[in-house]
């Protein structure tokens, strides 16, 4: 695809996403709860592509859900573990790596956009999806979302930037507990602790967004853009050793282990200890 | 302080309510999730209903396992 074809109103068969009134709105649609697999990466690379080709068309970006069960429940595990049978560790090790690459350039666009770039959050806001909010400059959430980083149940760490731009944003000790116990929180929770700027009503996170961006967008850009270089540097060498650390651990067979069973539980009942 | 029973009346009315099923086709032995018919994320809208209700937090890992409504609410009362 060509600058020249960009276009700010586009469908994926995961995303879709279109420009109003200065504010790009990009909704993930990927059932059952917009699992982020190669699928979704290939279409948020084609719309960060996008977005870097939006110049001055717009201010602010809202990410939200259609999904009912919430805003993502983050890496697709199912997806990782078939592609990773049959392959020697560290064949296993170098897909992951490359992946995870992939997954970091397209956060980092996102976090180092010029726009004002909002989070509008419901439901399960898990692990990857997770940090895909913590790209963005503010997260909105809806009173009933939930929010949790549950890789160290897997016997790894978040991949997607999680750590370094959850340092970034909070206290060590908030990083710890959510990390160390693996434990998810509420909005109220997330807001005491300052993940989130906003809580909504049931239902009304995006309508929440969308006035809080149609404020973002009276302010003079190149003052808006030097406040958030100023105030949120991207933490580059953190997340490339956040990188190094997570394929360290994917390389062990326990992990391998417990992706099966995670991929192969069909009760009810969560597997995750 | 509330009494465990209480609780559980609470926890009842609350699930009735959030998975629009008659409150009395629930009782405190049930299991929940067969009951409910949910599975372990819409699980978690119950657990956030119940955290706004009581003014309370209550970590995934202390309802591991937990499966029936009385169990639940003896988790809950240790919190209130």
């Amino acid at each position: 695809m060509t600058a020249s074809k960009l276009h700010l109103h586009e469908k994926t068969k995961t995303l879709s996403w279109e420009l109003k009134d200065g504010t790009i709105e990009l909704a993930l649609h990927h059932p059952p709860c917009n699992e982020i697999g190669t699928a979704m990466l290939e279409d948020l690379e084609q719309f960060v592509t996008a977005l870097e080709a939006a110049g001055e068309k717009a201010a602010a970006l809202i990410v939200y859900s259609r999904q009912e069960a919430g805003f993502s429940a983050g890496a697709d595990l199912r997806e990782l573990y078939a592609a990773s049978l049959g392959l020697t560790a560290a064949e296993r090790v170098s897909g992951v790596r490359a992946f995870l690459e992939r997954v970091h350039r397209v956060l980092s666009a996102i976090d180092g956009s010029p726009l004002t770039t909002i989070a509008a959050v419901h439901g399960v806001t898990f692990g990857g999806g997770f940090e895909l909010a913590l790209a963005c400059d503010l997260i909105i959430a809806d009173k009933m979302a939930r929010f949790c980083f549950p890789e160290l149940r897997l016997g790894l760490i978040p991949g997607f930037g999680g750590i370094p731009r959850l340092r970034r944003d909070i206290g060590n000790s908030v990083v710890r507990d959510l990390l160390l116990t693996g434990r998810s929180i509420n909005a109220a929770k997330a807001m005491a602790t300052g993940l989130v700027s906003q809580v909504a009503a049931e239902g009304e996170a995006l309508q929440v967004a969308r006035a809080t961006a149609a404020q973002a967008c009276k302010f003079d850009r190149t003052a808006s853009m030097a406040a958030k270089r100023f105030l949120k540097p991207i933490p580059h060498e953190e997340l490339r050793r956040e990188i190094d650390v997570f394929c360290e651990l994917f390389e062990r067979p326990a992990v391998m282990e417990g992706l099966r069973k995670f991929s192969e539980n069909t009760s009810a009942h969560p597997y995750l200890p | 302080m509330k009494t465990l029973e209480q609780t559980t009346d609470e926890i009842l009315g609350l699930a009735a309510q959030h998975f629009k099923i008659p409150r009395e086709d629930l009782a405190p032995s049930d299991d929940f999730y067969k009951k409910l018919k949910i599975d372990s994320l819409r699980a978690l809208e119950l657990i956030t209903r119940l955290e706004h209700h009581f003014g309370i937090e209550l970590p995934d890992y202390e309802v591991q396992g937990v499966t029936d409504f009385r169990t639940l609410a003896s988790r809950i009362q240790a919190r209130l």
